[in-house]
């Protein structure tokens, strides 16, 4: 080993070192950011050592690539809204992955033209493809599913399973001809392109509301495409960072998947969604009526209320209404009324979805309650509010059997003293179920828009 | 099963442990933040990324690594900012800077 190799060797340690002690100050709010910027440091500080490495001959072609890199990330990470931040995930997924397979492709020219690789390299190069390539695809199809620009319903079509069988089969048989006899580009060329199918035929099925789940695992698979990368060109710092982020995403994935009460397999193979389950469990909208209230009423309910909890959920990202419930809450506050509020693990399209929203508009993160931290306040509050939240909130999940959602944990919304749901019209959720909260007898049903109904909440507090 | 291929093996599972570890005690209002904070770690494929490009290996691997230097940078570059832009919202007192 030169010295040069020593010091990249010890400058990539520093990475990796740097990269764990962000993720541990990530642990607590106050720490976080420097974190995060501790953890860039390591990354620019193994970038700087990477080109110092005497492999590199020409920088002509790498500046190129560092400046439109630079430009675009710079650019996508000031214009995207926060309410768009699934999307951004969602393609920066996307972008790790198909840099791995461009990577993998690129090692496999190498190798191609003379007289093959050893086994291991042969299998990593192919499993770096693989995973790279799924997790491009099926980035893709979920940030253009969070879009709106793929249909976000879970697509079904007819032979779907045979279908997924034929490609796994591709793979498998491409791959192992592969291990067997490197030289074929055209046999690479089809295991590439099964792989891609197979990333979007995997994402297309699955439902918006199970989005959360879907960018989780895509995140996991992007470093572990990483790490697979680092299996082949031999770089322990791809390899400890990839695993790194793989692990992450496999947690998150398992937490998404525990408040929803559903398998990993049920998440990808359910189609959850896809049809409108009308009265499940004989909770038919049938005979039932909902109760609607006007602004002015629920001002007062809010204004005397001793204690709000606010449930915020979709609904509110889709009509970027967190300004508009964060002035609402300064208004009930100058009242004294104390504003609390409620976040489901699976509110939004990714996990801490709401969270972020929330910070955006100035919501101090002491007011914010997970679950299991304000579930048992719901009986002391005076008013639940909820903002475009449905399935998280439905008592169906507690005894009805017979409803997709059974068993999934829910905020205790129902046990508070009055409801009022704020909601677009009475079209079920994304899960596609009837609500039977709306048919509460404390439940009072706002229609409209959220932001134009908090905005009409606000005049009416403030005149109360 | 070479040497050095074993001892890779060591650290991707040490390293997946400590991951699991250090990830389980991230709260749930950060999780935001640690996905795209994680992801732009997973942009560290660049340095593979860096090392296909400029080693003269042809134009075709030239042309590869190009495109995944680009995109493997916006994956970090991105990543970090848009995490940074996230943390410095999540305050404590409202007005807090």
């Amino acid at each position: 080993m030169t010295l040069r190799e020593i010091l990249i060797a010890f400058a990539y340690m520093m990475a990796a070192a740097c990269f764990v002690i962000g993720l541990i100050w990530l642990q607590t709010p106050k720490r976080a950011r420097a974190g995060n910027i501790l953890s860039a440091l390591g990354m620019l500080v193994a970038i700087i050592a990477t080109l110092l490495s005497k492999e590199i001959i020409d920088y002509s072609m790498i500046a190129l690539g560092l400046v439109i890199g630079t430009a675009a990330g710079a650019w996508m990470a000031r214009a995207v809204p926060m309410t768009g931040m699934p999307q951004m995930v969602g393609l920066l997924n996307g972008f790790g992955g198909a840099a791995s397979a461009l990577i993998a492709a690129a090692e496999y020219f190498r190798y191609a033209s003379g007289t093959g690789p050893t086994l291991d390299l042969s299998i990593t190069i192919l499993l770096t493809m693989l995973i790279g390539a799924v997790t491009f695809s099926g980035s893709m199809i979920a940030a253009g599913k969070l879009q709106g620009v793929v249909n976000e319903r879970a697509v079904t079509y007819p032979f779907q399973q045979p279908i997924n069988l034929v490609i796994a089969l591709t793979i498998l048989a491409t791959g192992v001809y592969l291990v067997v006899d490197f030289g074929h580009p055209w046999v690479f060329g089809y295991f590439i392109i099964a792989s891609l199918v197979l990333g979007v035929l995997f994402t297309i099925p699955i439902g918006g509301a199970d989005m959360p789940v879907v960018i989780c695992l895509l995140n996991s698979l992007s470093g572990l495409a990483a790490a697979m990368a680092g299996f082949v060109v031999k770089n322990n710092a791809l390899i400890i960072s990839g695993s790194l982020v793989g692990a992450s995403g496999i947690i998150l994935t398992q937490i998404m998947c525990w408040a929803m009460n559903r398998s990993l397999a049920n998440v990808l193979f359910g189609a959850f969604g896809s049809t409108v389950v009308a009265g499940a469990g004989g909770q038919s909208a049938a005979g039932k009526t909902v109760r609607p209230i006007q602004p002015d009423e629920a001002a007062i309910l809010l204004a005397y209320a001793q204690l709000v909890i606010i449930v915020p959920g979709y609904g509110m990202a889709v009509s970027q209404a967190q300004h508009a419930v964060r002035q609402l809450a300064d208004e009930l506050a100058k009242r004294g009324v104390t504003v609390k509020y409620a976040i489901h693990p699976v509110a939004g399209r990714m996990p801490g979805h709401m969270n972020v929203l929330l910070a955006e508009a100035n919501v101090p993160y002491d007011q914010l309650y997970d679950m299991d931290q304000i579930n048992d306040e719901f009986q002391r509050a005076d008013v639940a509010l909820i903002i475009g939240a449905n399935d998280v909130v439905n008592p169906a999940a507690r005894y009805d059997r017979s409803s997709p959602i059974y068993g999934m944990p829910i905020l205790n919304a129902d046990h508070a003293k009055n409801i009022i749901v704020m909601k677009r019209s009475m079209n079920p959720g994304f899960a596609g179920i009837e609500n039977e909260l709306f048919y509460n007898e404390k439940t009072r049903m706002l229609f409209g828009d959220a932001k134009e109904s908090l905005t009409k909440l606000i005049n009416e507090v403030k005149s109360v | 099963m070479t040497e050095a291929l074993l001892s890779s093996l060591y650290i991707f599972v040490l390293a997946m442990f400590l991951g699991f570890a250090v990830i389980t005690k991230v709260p749930p209002l950060l999780h935001t933040p640690l996905m795209s904070g994680s992801n732009a770690i997973s942009g560290v494929t660049i340095l593979a990324a860096l090392l296909v490009t400029g080693s003269q290996q042809g134009p075709l691997q030239t042309i590869l690594g190009v495109l995944a230097v680009a995109l493997a940078m916006t994956n970090v570059v991105g990543g970090y900012l848009v995490t940074d832009r996230m943390l410095q919202m999540f305050k404590k007192k409202p007005g807090e800077k």
